[in-house]
C-alpha cells in the first residue's frame, strides 16, 4: 500500500470497530481515501462494507476509532451532519417517496425550505452536466430504477459533495447503464470529489477504481491497486480462497415439456405492481432455462402465478406435465411435483422465529412427515438432518432459528428442502442473491444435478453472468412481457443487456426482438 | 445515568417464562401499597386475598368451578391469538352460548330427558360459533377488524339476553325478577363432589386443555396456524390459506366461549339472568396472555385468576373492600405483564455517561 504524507487524505478511518448482539461486523478497520479518488470497498456480504459506510455517513456510531475527515478529527453524530461535512451516500435501497416528484423528494433531503421551481431549474442543469437525464416533475412510482436511481444520486451531487459513497449502484443496472454510470463517476472524480464505490462485482472494480481496500469477516485483509491485479486474485483475497466452479456437462434436454405456460395475462393487485401480458414459454424435463430482467418488471408477479400464491382463472394458462394446474394452490401443486424457492428468504422461504425443523415442515408436509394431520416429529427431524447434511447447512442443529443462520446457508438449506423433496420442476427466484461465493457456487451446481437428474428447472435471476453459466437458454422480462427464449450459446450479455434496456423506449420491444428472433 | 434498551440477538427464552411470575409479583407488591394507602393490614388481605377462599372444600369447589370457563375460553382464544386472529369477543360469545342451551333447556327439558344436556351442548356450542361467525366473515370478505367487530358484537348479546330474561323468558312465578324459570334437572351437570358445586363441565375444560395442546403443539392445522401468525408471507408460499386461519382461530373461540355459556347455565346459574357472566370473556384474554398462548400455562394461569375472583369475593365480605378490586388486579396484572414482555426481546443497559445511541435517519 502506499501512503503519501505529504497530501491530506480526504478521509482517514483508524481502528474502527463495531459490533452487534451477534458479530462484529467491523474490527479495526483502516481505510484512507484520496482526494478525486475513486476507492472500492470490496467484500462478499456480511464482510462488513455496510456498516462500515453507515459508519462514515453518520447513520451508526463505531465503537471505538477515529475518523479524520481533511485532516480534522471529528465524530460524526448524524447523516446531516454528514452531509455538512461534504459526503453524500447513495444508498442501494432507495429512500424515495413513490408518489411524490423528483424534485419534491430531493427538496426534503435539503436543508431548509426550497423552492421547487428555482430547484428544478438546479436538477436540470446538474443532470445535464454529468449526464443524468432526469425530469424534476414525475412522480417516483413512474419511473424505472434507473431513473430512480439518477434521482438518487442528483440528490447526493446538489450538496457538492467531497465524498460520494455509492452502495451496489450497479445492482439495479442494465450492462449498458453501467457504462453511463460510470462515465459520470470518472468525470466527478475528475473534478476532485473522491468516490467510496461498493461492491462485490471484480471486473467492475478493475475498470473504475484506482484504489480498493478488501474486507473480509469485518477485518481488512487487503489495500491494493486493482488494475494491477487479475480478478482472480481479488477474489482470493475477497474470500480466502480459490472461486470454486461449477461441473456444468452439458446435456441434452429431453423433448418432454415439463411445465408449459400459455397466453398467461394477469393484472396486478398492486397499483405500483406490474402486469403480465400474454406469457408463453416451454420448459422441459432435464434444463435449465433462465429469466433475465431488471427487477420490477413482473418477475414477481410471474413467480408468484407460477407457485400458485396467486392462482389464475384460466386453469389451462399453465400445465405441469399435461395437467391444467392454473387454478390449483401452492400446496396441490406442490403435491404433483413442483418445488418453488422464493427470492425472499427470511420471512417468506423460511419462518424466522422457528427452528429448522419447523422450517423444513413448512413445505415438506405430505407423508410421512404429516398423518392423519398429525405431525410426525421424527420423521421431519431425520429430513431435516438430512437436508442439514447433504446441503453442507451451517447451523446449530433442527433446532437453529432460521434467522439464526447466515443468507448463504439459508438459501442452502431452502433449497435442498425443496430438492430433496424430489420435484419434477423447480422455480427459483434470485438463486444466489446475498449469499457468498462458495455458498453460491454450491446452490448453482446442486440445481445443476438436479437437472441431470431430470428435473426442469427455472431460474429468474438479476446476475447474467450466473445466468449464462447454467442456462440452456434465456429470455428477458420487461414491463410484464417476456421475450423469446435464446440458446445462450447463440446470445451475449450485450443482446440480453439490450432487451433489458428496451422496455424504456417502451415500444421498441419486445415486439422488434420476437419478430427478429421467432423460430 | 443513562437506561438503554438493546435488543436482544433472539428473544429470551428465559424471560418468556420468567414475564408472568414477574408480573403477578408486581401486581402483589403494588397490592401491599395500596392496602397501606387505605389503611388496611397488607398481611391479613394477602391472606384473605389467597389462602381463605380455597381453605374449604366448598372454596376449592368454587375455584374449579370459576377457573373452568376460564380456562376453556383462553383456549380457544390462544388458537386464535396465535394466528394474529383477535377475538375480543368471547364475553359476548359466552352470553350466546347461554342464551341458546338456556333457550333449549327452557322449551325442552322435560325433567328426565337424557338428550336434554348433550344437545344443550352443542346448542350452546353453535351459538358461540354463530356469534364468532360475523367477525370472522367480515374480516374475511372485507378486511373489517375483527377486533372491533367482536367486541361490538359483546354489547348487542348482552342487550339480547337482558330483552329475553325481562321479556319473553321471564319467569311467572319469579315475583317479577328479571330472570327465567329454574332448569329442569335433567339440563344441569351433574355434581362431582359433594357438599360443593363442583360438577361436571369442569371436565370439559380439561378436555379443552388437552385437545387445546394436541391441536397446538401435533397437529398440523396448528401448525398452519402458528405459521400465518409468525410470518404471513411465508404462510402464503407454503399455501396455508389465511382466511381459514381467520375462519378457524375465530371459530376456535366461539366455540369455547359457547360451551363456557351452557357451562355457566347448566352449572352454577341454573337459570338465565340479565348477565350469563362474570366477565369470564375478558378475563380470559388475560388468562390466555398470561398463560403464554400455552395450554399448560393456561390451566395454572386460569387457576390463579379464579382465586383473584374468589379473592375479591372474600376481601368484599371479610375486609368491606369494593368489588372493583378484582377488576383492578386484572387490570394491573395485564399492564405489567405486557410491560415487562418487552423484556422477552430487549435487555435493559445501564451506562454511567455516553448514550449508546444509534440514530437511524
Amino acid at each position: 500500500m502506499s501512503t503519501s504524507e505529504a497530501t491530506a487524505a480526504r478521509l482517514e478511518l483508524r481502528g474502527i470497530r463495531k459490533s452487534y448482539p451477534s458479530i462484529v461486523a467491523n474490527d479495526h478497520v483502516d481505510l484512507t481515501v484520496e482526494p478525486g479518488q475513486i476507492h472500492a470497498v470490496l467484500g462478499e456480504n456480511g464482510a462488513g462494507k455496510s456498516t462500515l459506510m453507515k459508519i462514515i455517513y453518520g447513520v451508526v456510531k463505531p465503537d471505538a476509532g477515529d475518523i479524520r475527515w481533511e485532516n480534522g478529527s471529528v465524530t460524526i453524530a448524524n447523516p446531516a451532519h454528514a452531509r455538512r461535512l461534504g459526503i453524500g451516500m447513495v444508498f442501494q435501497h432507495f429512500s424515495l417517496f413513490e408518489t411524490l416528484t423528483a424534485a419534491e423528494n430531493i427538496a426534503l433531503g435539503l436543508p431548509g425550505r426550497s423552492d421547487l421551481t428555482d430547484l428544478s431549474q438546479r436538477i436540470i442543469a446538474l443532470s445535464e452536466r454529468y449526464g443524468l437525464p432526469i425530469e424534476p416533475a414525475r412522480s417516483i412510482y413512474s419511473m424505472s430504477v434507473g431513473e430512480r436511481q439518477r434521482v438518487e444520486i442528483v440528490r447526493a451531487l446538489l450538496q457538492n459533495p467531497k465524498l460520494l459513497i455509492m452502495d451496489e449502484p450497479t445492482s439495479v443496472l442494465a450492462p449498458q447503464a453501467v457504462e453511463t454510470l460510470f462515465e459520470t463517476l470518472r468525470r466527478l472524480a475528475r473534478e476532485g470529489c473522491s468516490i467510496l464505490y461498493i461492491s462485490h462485482k471484480l471486473d467492475e472494480i478493475k475498470a473504475l477504481c484506482t484504489a480498493a481496500t478488501v474486507l473480509r469477516g469485518g477485518k481488512v485483509v487487503g489495500v491494493c491497486d486493482p488494475r494491477r491485479e487479475t480478478a482472480s486474485d481479488l477474489a482470493r483475497m475477497m474470500i480466502g480462497k480459490d472461486i470454486p466452479a461449477c461441473q456444468n456437462s452439458q446435456t441434452t434436454s429431453t423433448p418432454e415439456a415439463c411445465l408449459t405456460v400459455r397466453s398467461l395475462s394477469i393484472k396486478s393487485d398492486d397499483p405500483f405492481g406490474t402486469d403480465l401480458k400474454d406469457i408463453n414459454f416451454t420448459l422441459r424435463s432435464g434444463e435449465i432455462i433462465g429469466i433475465a430482467g431488471i427487477s420490477g418488471n413482473g418477475q414477481r408477479e410471474l413467480m408468484a402465478a407460477l407457485s400458485g400464491e396467486t392462482p389464475v382463472a384460466d386453469a389451462s394458462a399453465i400445465s405441469l406435465a399435461g395437467t391444467r394446474i392454473g387454478s390449483l394452490g401452492p400446496r396441490q401443486r406442490r403435491k404433483l411435483g413442483m418445488g418453488f424457492v422464493p427470492e425472499e428468504r427470511l420471512g417468506r422461504g423460511a419462518v424466522p422465529s422457528l427452528p429448522l425443523s419447523d422450517n423444513t415442515l413448512l413445505t415438506a408436509n405430505g407423508k410421512p412427515m404429516v398423518q392423519l394431520g398429525m405431525i410426525q416429529p421424527t420423521q421431519i427431524k431425520a429430513l431435516a438432518d438430512n437436508c442439514i447434511a447433504t446441503y453442507d447447512v451451517k447451523c446449530a442443529g433442527t433446532n437453529a432459528g432460521a434467522k439464526s443462520l447466515s443468507g448463504g446457508n439459508l438459501q442452502k438449506f431452502i433449497v435442498g428442502r425443496e430438492i430433496l423433496q424430489r420435484p419434477s420442476v423447480l422455480l427459483i427466484s434470485q438463486p444466489t442473491w446475498g449469499v457468498d461465493i462458495g455458498a453460491a457456487a454450491f446452490i448453482r451446481q446442486s440445481l445443476i444435478d438436479l437437472r441431470n437428474a431430470g428435473a426442469g428447472v427455472l431460474v429468474v435471476s438479476e446476475e447474467l453472468d450466473e445466468l449464462f453459466e447454467i442456462c440452456a437458454s434465456i429470455a428477458v422480462i420487461a414491463r410484464g412481457r417476456l421475450s423469446p427464449f435464446k440458446r445462450a450459446s447463440e446470445t451475449s450479455v450485450a443482446e440480453i443487456g439490450l432487451a433489458m434496456t428496451g422496455q424504456w423506449p417502451a415500444e421498441t420491444y419486445p415486439p422488434e426482438v420476437a419478430g427478429e428472433h421467432a423460430h | 445515568m443513562l437506561i438503554n434498551f438493546v435488543p436482544r440477538a433472539a428473544p429470551s427464552r428465559a424471560m418468556q417464562y420468567a414475564s408472568p411470575l414477574l408480573a403477578v409479583a408486581l401486581m402483589m407488591v403494588l397490592g401491599f401499597i395500596l392496602c397501606i394507602a387505605v389503611g388496611r393490614n397488607p398481611l391479613t388481605t394477602f391472606y384473605v386475598f389467597t389462602i381463605s377462599p380455597v381453605s374449604t372444600l366448598y372454596g376449592f369447589g368454587e375455584l374449579l368451578i370459576k377457573a373452568a370457563p376460564l380456562v376453556l375460553i383462553a383456549m380457544g382464544l390462544a388458537i386464535g391469538f396465535q394466528s394474529n386472529i383477535w377475538n375480543i369477543g368471547a364475553e359476548g360469545q359466552l352470553t350466546m352460548g347461554a342464551i341458546c342451551a338456556g333457550g333449549l333447556a327452557l322449551h325442552y327439558a322435560s325433567g328426565d330427558n337424557g338428550f336434554a344436556l348433550p344437545a344443550m351442548i352443542v346448542a350452546g356450542a353453535g351459538g358461540g360459533m354463530l356469534w364468532a361467525a360475523i367477525p370472522a366473515f367480515l374480516r374475511s370478505r372485507f378486511n373489517a377488524s375483527e377486533i372491533l367487530v367482536s367486541l361490538m358484537l359483546n354489547y348487542v348479546a348482552q342487550l339480547l339476553l337482558s330483552y329475553l330474561v325481562y321479556g319473553p323468558w321471564r319467569d311467572p312465578q319469579g315475583f317479577n325478577f328479571p330472570q327465567s324459570r329454574p332448569l329442569p334437572p335433567d339440563a344441569l351437570y351433574p355434581i362431582l363432589l359433594g357438599d360443593t358445586r363442583l360438577n361436571a363441565g369442569v371436565l370439559i375444560a380439561l378436555a379443552a386443555v388437552l385437545l387445546g395442546w394436541l391441536l397446538m403443539k401435533r397437529s398440523f392445522i396448528g401448525f398452519q396456524l402458528k405459521v400465518t401468525g409468525l410470518a404471513e408471507p411465508a404462510a402464503r408460499y407454503a399455501g396455508f390459506s389465511t382466511k381459514r386461519a381467520i375462519w378457524f382461530g375465530m371459530l376456535a373461540g366461539g366455540l369455547a366461549a359457547g360451551l363456557a355459556g351452557v357451562g355457566e347455565v347448566a352449572g352454577p346459574l341454573g337459570q338465565l339472568f340479565p348477565t350469563a357472566s362474570r366477565g369470564y370473556g375478558y378475563a380470559a384474554i388475560i388468562v390466555a396472555f398470561l398463560g403464554r398462548l400455552n395450554p399448560v400455562g393456561i390451566l395454572i394461569a386460569g387457576l390463579f385468576m379464579s382465586l383473584l375472583y374468589l379473592g375479591g369475593e372474600a376481601a368484599q365480605i371479610e375486609l368491606n373492600l369494593p368489588s372493583a378490586v378484582t377488576g383492578l388486579f386484572q387490570g394491573t396484572l395485564l399492564f405489567f405483564l405486557l410491560a415487562i414482555d418487552v423484556l422477552v426481546n430487549f435487555r435493559i443497559v445501564v451506562s454511567p455517561a455516553r448514550p449508546l445511541r444509534e440514530t437511524v435517519s
